[in-house]
Protein backbone atom coordinates (compact mmCIF):
# COMPACT_ATOMS: atom_id res chain seq x y z
CA UNK A 1 0.00 0.00 0.00
CA UNK A 2 1.42 3.70 -1.12
CA UNK A 3 2.20 5.03 2.44
CA UNK A 4 1.15 9.02 1.22
CA UNK A 5 -2.70 7.39 0.32
CA UNK A 6 -4.42 8.40 3.68
CA UNK A 7 -7.29 8.65 5.40
CA UNK A 8 -7.57 12.36 6.30
CA UNK A 9 -10.83 13.05 8.90
CA UNK A 10 -10.88 16.08 10.96
CA UNK A 11 -7.67 16.92 9.78
CA UNK A 12 -5.95 13.99 11.27
CA UNK A 13 -4.32 11.30 8.64
CA UNK A 14 -5.10 7.68 9.31
CA UNK A 15 -2.85 4.74 7.54
CA UNK A 16 -6.24 1.94 7.89
CA UNK A 17 -9.13 2.57 6.49
CA UNK A 18 -11.21 0.20 8.42
CA UNK A 19 -12.71 1.42 11.67
CA UNK A 20 -13.82 -1.07 14.10
CA UNK A 21 -16.26 -1.75 16.48
CA UNK A 22 -16.68 -2.68 20.09
CA UNK A 23 -19.77 -3.87 20.07
CA UNK A 24 -20.84 -7.74 21.02
CA UNK A 25 -17.93 -9.20 21.96
CA UNK A 26 -15.64 -10.47 25.16
CA UNK A 27 -13.53 -7.11 26.35
CA UNK A 28 -10.80 -9.59 26.10
CA UNK A 29 -10.54 -10.05 22.04
CA UNK A 30 -10.94 -5.79 21.84
CA UNK A 31 -7.08 -6.05 21.96
CA UNK A 32 -6.28 -8.47 19.27
CA UNK A 33 -8.82 -7.64 16.98
CA UNK A 34 -7.40 -4.10 16.90
CA UNK A 35 -3.94 -5.09 16.53
CA UNK A 36 -4.90 -7.61 13.65
CA UNK A 37 -7.78 -5.24 11.82
CA UNK A 38 -4.61 -2.36 11.68
CA UNK A 39 -7.62 -0.63 13.13
CA UNK A 40 -6.55 3.41 14.24
CA UNK A 41 -10.26 3.96 14.82
CA UNK A 42 -12.42 2.51 17.21
CA UNK A 43 -16.13 2.94 18.12
CA UNK A 44 -17.61 3.00 21.33
CA UNK A 45 -21.02 3.43 22.90
CA UNK A 46 -22.01 5.53 25.96
CA UNK A 47 -24.51 3.78 28.51
CA UNK A 48 -25.57 4.10 31.76
CA UNK A 49 -22.57 2.71 33.96
CA UNK A 50 -22.93 -1.03 35.55
CA UNK A 51 -23.11 -1.47 38.75
CA UNK A 52 -20.26 -3.87 40.68
CA UNK A 53 -19.37 -6.46 38.30
CA UNK A 54 -18.58 -3.88 35.60
CA UNK A 55 -15.14 -3.45 33.53
CA UNK A 56 -14.15 -0.58 32.01
CA UNK A 57 -13.23 -0.96 28.07
CA UNK A 58 -11.25 2.01 28.35
CA UNK A 59 -8.61 -0.27 30.06
CA UNK A 60 -8.53 -2.91 26.69
CA UNK A 61 -8.53 -0.28 23.86
CA UNK A 62 -4.42 0.43 22.94
CA UNK A 63 -3.64 3.58 23.54
CA UNK A 64 -2.83 4.79 20.34
CA UNK A 65 -6.47 4.09 18.67
CA UNK A 66 -8.40 7.28 18.27
CA UNK A 67 -11.98 6.74 20.01
CA UNK A 68 -14.99 7.13 18.05
CA UNK A 69 -17.79 6.97 20.51
CA UNK A 70 -21.06 7.33 19.30
CA UNK A 71 -24.52 8.13 20.08
CA UNK A 72 -26.58 5.18 19.71
CA UNK A 73 -29.63 5.28 21.89
CA UNK A 74 -30.20 8.85 20.60
CA UNK A 75 -33.69 9.59 19.02
CA UNK A 76 -33.28 12.69 18.25
CA UNK A 77 -30.88 15.95 17.40
CA UNK A 78 -30.61 17.28 21.37
CA UNK A 79 -30.34 13.59 22.60
CA UNK A 80 -27.69 13.36 20.24
CA UNK A 81 -25.90 16.16 21.45
CA UNK A 82 -26.21 15.50 24.99
CA UNK A 83 -24.85 11.87 24.61
CA UNK A 84 -21.50 13.78 22.61
CA UNK A 85 -21.43 16.05 25.58
CA UNK A 86 -21.56 13.08 28.13
CA UNK A 87 -18.83 11.70 25.61
CA UNK A 88 -16.16 14.08 25.35
CA UNK A 89 -16.53 14.44 29.05
CA UNK A 90 -15.46 10.93 29.53
CA UNK A 91 -12.17 11.14 27.75
CA UNK A 92 -13.54 10.11 24.13
CA UNK A 93 -11.92 13.12 22.77
CA UNK A 94 -13.67 15.13 19.91
CA UNK A 95 -14.94 12.54 16.93
CA UNK A 96 -18.43 11.56 17.42
CA UNK A 97 -20.43 9.45 14.81
CA UNK A 98 -23.60 10.83 15.09
CA UNK A 99 -26.52 7.71 14.89
CA UNK A 100 -30.13 8.78 15.70
CA UNK A 101 -32.65 6.56 15.07
CA UNK A 102 -36.39 7.17 15.93
CA UNK A 103 -37.49 3.75 14.57
CA UNK A 104 -36.73 0.48 17.04
CA UNK A 105 -37.69 -2.46 14.37
CA UNK A 106 -35.41 -1.95 11.55
CA UNK A 107 -32.91 0.82 13.13
CA UNK A 108 -32.63 3.00 10.71
CA UNK A 109 -31.08 6.59 10.83
CA UNK A 110 -33.21 9.56 10.84
CA UNK A 111 -31.16 11.72 8.65
CA UNK A 112 -33.40 15.15 9.78
CA UNK A 113 -32.63 15.08 12.63
CA UNK A 114 -28.98 13.44 12.23
CA UNK A 115 -28.24 16.73 10.23
CA UNK A 116 -29.71 18.76 12.85
CA UNK A 117 -27.11 17.11 15.46
CA UNK A 118 -24.16 17.39 12.95
CA UNK A 119 -24.64 21.01 12.56
CA UNK A 120 -24.74 21.69 15.76
CA UNK A 121 -21.98 19.48 17.01
CA UNK A 122 -19.35 20.43 13.93
CA UNK A 123 -19.97 23.96 15.02
CA UNK A 124 -19.04 23.12 18.55
CA UNK A 125 -15.59 22.08 17.19
CA UNK A 126 -16.55 18.08 16.90
CA UNK A 127 -15.22 15.85 14.29
CA UNK A 128 -18.79 14.59 13.36
CA UNK A 129 -18.79 11.33 11.28
CA UNK A 130 -22.57 11.14 10.88
CA UNK A 131 -24.71 7.24 10.19
CA UNK A 132 -26.91 7.74 7.40
CA UNK A 133 -29.22 6.28 4.82
CA UNK A 134 -27.54 6.78 1.55
CA UNK A 135 -29.77 9.63 0.11
CA UNK A 136 -27.92 12.63 -1.77
CA UNK A 137 -29.91 15.23 -0.64
CA UNK A 138 -29.38 14.07 2.94
CA UNK A 139 -25.46 13.59 2.55
CA UNK A 140 -25.35 17.38 0.42
CA UNK A 141 -26.61 18.56 3.68
CA UNK A 142 -24.63 16.97 5.97
CA UNK A 143 -21.10 18.16 4.12
CA UNK A 144 -22.94 21.77 4.39
CA UNK A 145 -23.46 21.52 7.20
CA UNK A 146 -19.79 20.85 8.57
CA UNK A 147 -19.40 16.64 8.60
CA UNK A 148 -15.91 15.20 8.67
CA UNK A 149 -17.31 12.31 6.37
CA UNK A 150 -20.70 10.58 6.00
CA UNK A 151 -21.32 7.18 6.76
CA UNK A 152 -24.24 5.42 4.79
CA UNK A 153 -25.65 2.27 6.00
CA UNK A 154 -24.96 -1.14 3.13
CA UNK A 155 -27.68 -2.56 4.49
CA UNK A 156 -29.86 -3.21 8.41
CA UNK A 157 -27.50 -2.74 11.14
CA UNK A 158 -26.58 -5.86 13.09
CA UNK A 159 -27.68 -7.55 9.47
CA UNK A 160 -24.58 -9.04 7.73
CA UNK A 161 -26.64 -8.55 4.76
CA UNK A 162 -24.12 -6.44 2.40
CA UNK A 163 -24.42 -3.75 -0.18
CA UNK A 164 -27.91 -3.66 -0.19
CA UNK A 165 -27.50 0.27 -0.74
CA UNK A 166 -24.42 -0.03 -3.76
CA UNK A 167 -26.02 1.93 -6.51
CA UNK A 168 -26.67 4.73 -3.31
CA UNK A 169 -23.23 4.61 -2.00
CA UNK A 170 -22.03 4.91 -5.24
CA UNK A 171 -23.95 8.49 -6.23
CA UNK A 172 -22.92 9.26 -2.54
CA UNK A 173 -19.04 8.69 -3.91
CA UNK A 174 -19.60 10.07 -7.15
CA UNK A 175 -21.28 13.39 -5.69
CA UNK A 176 -20.18 14.33 -2.48
CA UNK A 177 -16.45 15.75 -2.10
CA UNK A 178 -16.38 13.91 1.87
CA UNK A 179 -14.83 10.23 3.07
CA UNK A 180 -17.56 8.38 2.21
CA UNK A 181 -17.43 5.45 5.06
CA UNK A 182 -19.63 2.69 4.75
CA UNK A 183 -21.06 1.56 8.01
CA UNK A 184 -23.59 -1.22 9.00
CA UNK A 185 -24.94 -4.46 7.47
CA UNK A 186 -21.54 -5.35 5.61
CA UNK A 187 -21.27 -9.19 6.42
CA UNK A 188 -18.26 -10.51 4.78
CA UNK A 189 -14.87 -9.31 3.45
CA UNK A 190 -15.76 -9.76 0.01
CA UNK A 191 -18.61 -7.20 0.48
CA UNK A 192 -15.80 -4.73 2.22
CA UNK A 193 -13.62 -5.40 -0.34
CA UNK A 194 -16.48 -4.32 -2.83
CA UNK A 195 -16.97 -1.30 -1.40
CA UNK A 196 -13.26 -0.04 -1.23
CA UNK A 197 -13.22 -1.03 -5.36
CA UNK A 198 -16.08 0.91 -5.82
CA UNK A 199 -14.09 4.35 -4.27
CA UNK A 200 -15.40 4.26 -0.46
CA UNK A 201 -13.06 5.81 1.93
CA UNK A 202 -13.28 3.38 4.69
CA UNK A 203 -15.10 0.50 6.17
CA UNK A 204 -16.89 0.64 9.38
CA UNK A 205 -17.71 -2.60 10.76
CA UNK A 206 -18.80 -4.90 13.77
CA UNK A 207 -21.00 -7.56 13.63
CA UNK A 208 -19.32 -9.43 11.18
CA UNK A 209 -16.66 -9.68 13.17
CA UNK A 210 -18.16 -9.66 16.93
CA UNK A 211 -20.50 -12.73 15.09
CA UNK A 212 -17.70 -14.83 13.60
CA UNK A 213 -16.26 -18.01 14.93
CA UNK A 214 -12.87 -16.53 15.33
CA UNK A 215 -12.63 -13.01 15.81
CA UNK A 216 -8.86 -12.12 15.42
CA UNK A 217 -9.03 -13.82 12.43
CA UNK A 218 -11.81 -12.38 10.81
CA UNK A 219 -10.54 -8.95 11.75
CA UNK A 220 -7.03 -9.86 9.73
CA UNK A 221 -9.52 -11.21 6.94
CA UNK A 222 -11.18 -7.99 6.81
CA UNK A 223 -7.84 -5.55 6.59
CA UNK A 224 -6.56 -7.77 3.91
CA UNK A 225 -10.28 -7.04 2.17
CA UNK A 226 -10.23 -3.69 2.47
CA UNK A 227 -6.30 -3.22 1.58
CA UNK A 228 -7.14 -5.33 -1.40
CA UNK A 229 -10.01 -3.06 -2.66
CA UNK A 230 -8.39 0.52 -1.71
CA UNK A 231 -5.47 -1.21 -4.21
CA UNK A 232 -7.65 -2.47 -6.70
CA UNK A 233 -9.70 1.48 -6.83
CA UNK A 234 -6.26 3.36 -6.81
CA UNK A 235 -5.32 0.94 -9.44
CA UNK A 236 -8.25 1.54 -11.80
CA UNK A 237 -9.94 -1.72 -12.28
CA UNK A 238 -9.85 -3.04 -16.05
CA UNK A 239 -12.92 -2.50 -18.19
CA UNK A 240 -15.80 -4.75 -18.84
CA UNK A 241 -16.81 -5.57 -22.48
CA UNK A 242 -20.92 -5.46 -22.85
CA UNK A 243 -20.38 -8.13 -25.40
CA UNK A 244 -18.12 -10.41 -27.11
CA UNK A 245 -14.60 -11.12 -25.63
CA UNK A 246 -11.08 -10.43 -26.26
CA UNK A 247 -7.92 -12.69 -26.57
CA UNK A 248 -5.07 -11.65 -24.25
CA UNK A 249 -2.82 -14.12 -26.37
CA UNK A 250 -0.84 -12.90 -29.22
CA UNK A 251 -2.70 -14.19 -32.35
CA UNK A 252 -0.58 -16.86 -33.89
CA UNK A 253 -1.65 -17.77 -36.97
CA UNK A 254 1.02 -20.81 -37.62
CA UNK A 255 -1.26 -23.77 -36.50
CA UNK A 256 -3.74 -22.92 -39.39
CA UNK A 257 -1.12 -21.14 -42.37
CA UNK B 1 -37.39 10.90 45.85
CA UNK B 2 -34.82 10.81 43.63
CA UNK B 3 -33.67 9.02 40.20
CA UNK B 4 -30.58 7.23 39.75
CA UNK B 5 -29.78 5.80 36.44
CA UNK B 6 -33.76 5.22 36.15
CA UNK B 7 -34.28 3.82 39.83
CA UNK B 8 -35.92 5.97 42.34
CA UNK B 9 -33.89 6.03 45.54
CA UNK B 10 -34.75 7.93 48.87
CA UNK B 11 -31.52 10.04 49.41
CA UNK B 12 -33.25 13.76 49.07
CA UNK B 13 -30.78 15.23 51.82
CA UNK B 14 -27.74 13.08 51.17
CA UNK B 15 -24.44 13.90 49.24
CA UNK B 16 -24.51 13.21 45.75
CA UNK B 17 -20.68 11.09 45.91
CA UNK B 18 -21.60 9.54 49.18
CA UNK B 19 -24.70 7.49 47.01
CA UNK B 20 -23.31 7.32 44.06
CA UNK B 21 -20.25 5.21 46.11
CA UNK B 22 -23.10 3.03 48.04
CA UNK B 23 -24.26 2.02 44.34
CA UNK B 24 -21.11 0.65 43.42
CA UNK B 25 -20.31 1.51 40.35
CA UNK B 26 -16.87 -0.86 39.70
CA UNK B 27 -14.26 2.28 38.96
CA UNK B 28 -14.25 5.83 38.77
CA UNK B 29 -14.37 6.49 35.10
CA UNK B 30 -17.83 6.58 35.35
CA UNK B 31 -19.69 10.48 34.22
CA UNK B 32 -22.36 12.28 35.97
CA UNK B 33 -25.18 14.33 34.47
CA UNK B 34 -26.85 16.10 36.79
CA UNK B 35 -30.57 17.24 36.14
CA UNK B 36 -29.14 16.97 32.55
CA UNK B 37 -26.27 19.74 33.40
CA UNK B 38 -22.50 17.56 33.36
CA UNK B 39 -21.48 17.74 36.76
CA UNK B 40 -17.93 18.16 36.89
CA UNK B 41 -15.85 15.66 39.29
CA UNK B 42 -15.00 18.43 42.09
CA UNK B 43 -18.74 19.18 42.73
CA UNK B 44 -19.78 15.26 43.40
CA UNK B 45 -19.20 15.86 46.76
CA UNK B 46 -20.34 19.08 47.57
CA UNK B 47 -23.45 18.24 45.85
CA UNK B 48 -26.95 17.32 48.41
CA UNK B 49 -29.44 15.47 46.35
CA UNK B 50 -32.81 17.15 46.78
CA UNK B 51 -36.16 15.67 45.62
CA UNK B 52 -36.72 14.99 42.37
CA UNK B 53 -33.19 15.32 40.97
CA UNK B 54 -32.61 13.48 37.71
CA UNK B 55 -29.03 11.59 38.48
CA UNK B 56 -27.34 9.56 35.17
CA UNK B 57 -23.69 7.95 35.73
CA UNK B 58 -23.04 6.82 32.59
CA UNK B 59 -19.31 5.38 31.15
CA UNK B 60 -18.41 3.54 27.75
CA UNK B 61 -19.49 0.36 26.60
CA UNK B 62 -18.40 -1.41 23.74
CA UNK B 63 -20.37 -0.61 20.58
CA UNK B 64 -20.35 0.07 16.79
Amino acid sequence: MNKEDKLVLGGREFNSRFILGSGKYNLELIKAAVENAGAEIITLAVRRANTKDSENIMDYVPENVTLLPNTSGARDASEAVRIAHLSRELGGGDFVKVEIMKDSKYLLPDNNETIKATEILAKEGFVVLPYMYPDLYAARELENVGAAAVMPLASPIGSNRGLATKDFIQILIDEIDLPIIVDAGIGKPSEACAAMEMGASAIMCNTAIATAKDIPMMATAFKNAIEAGRSAYLAGLGRVLTRGSESMDPLTGFLRD
Amino acid sequence: MVKINGQSLEAAGRNLLEVVRELEFKDNSYVIEYNLEILKKEFYDKTTLKDGDVVEVVSFMGGG
